[in-house]
């Protein structure tokens, strides 16, 4: 592949393999991995209701990680252009969805709201941070990610 | 004189307009982002596995600002 130059930028793509799928999928599977301890913490400090709460959140979390991840891997095999427009409607439309999925369950009797809206902005940044650290660790390619034997 | 009021906002209002403010340095954000990614990938097409991931990780990270945006709005109702 050589450099695209001009308008070209725009009509360029990328056919190769889909790393944010790869990084949404691990991004995943730690999710599973945290999610009992998350659950055990908001049925320990708010009840059933906490709990339920703090696993609607961090579904929340997941499907949008999935959704922006399939969404850029689509745009990207079809033009930068799209890449590029997908990228920003898509956090428009994301942040939306989120807003009225949670708005829409806020009074119903299983919602707490602290356990919900601080699991939302944990499980984000802590899975995110947990990602970036093994990403740094391998030049920025999950597919290079070193093993745990490595590590 | 009685006062003419002409218009009114509540406080969801005030919280609903903070996290609409809120979402513009997010959007700035990733615009710079995105346009810079594709700029990269443009140049150096045999890197775009890289930038791509990058790309994505830094778009989670901003989203993040966002979504701290929203999570004040909501508990702040």
């Amino acid at each position: 592949m050589t450099a695209a130059t001009g308008a070209e930028v725009f009509v360029a793509r990328d056919l190769g393999p889909a790393p944010e799928r790869q990084v949404a999928k691990d991004i995943l599977k730690r999710g599973a991995l945290v999610l009992p301890v998350a659950l055990l913490v908001g049925l320990l400090g708010w009840g059933p209701s906490g709990a339920a709460s703090v696993g609607y959140a961090a579904a929340l979390v997941l499907a949008n990680f999935w959704v922006a991840a399939r969404l850029l891997g689509w745009a990207a095999r079809i033009s930068y252009g799209l890449l590029m427009g997908v990228a920003l409607f898509g956090f428009l439309v994301r942040m939306a969805l989120i807003a009225v999925a949670v708005l829409a369950v806020k009074d119903q009797a299983w919602v707490e709201p602290v356990p919900l809206a601080v699991t939302l902005v944990v499980t984000h940044l802590g899975l995110l941070f947990w990602e970036t650290r093994f990403v740094s660790a391998s030049l920025a390619f999950p597919g290079l990610k070193p093993s745990l034997q490595e590590s | 004189m009685s006062a003419l009021v002409l218009a009114e906002i509540s406080d969801k209002g005030i919280a609903a307009l903070t996290y609409g403010l809120g979402a513009i340095g997010p959007g700035i954000g990733i615009g710079y982002l995105v346009g810079q990614s594709v700029q990269a990938m443009a140049r150096q097409p045999e890197a775009a596995g890289m930038v791509r991931t990058t790309m994505f990780l830094g778009i989670a990270f901003v989203e993040a600002l966002a979504l701290i945006g929203f999570v004040v709005f909501f508990l702040g109702q």
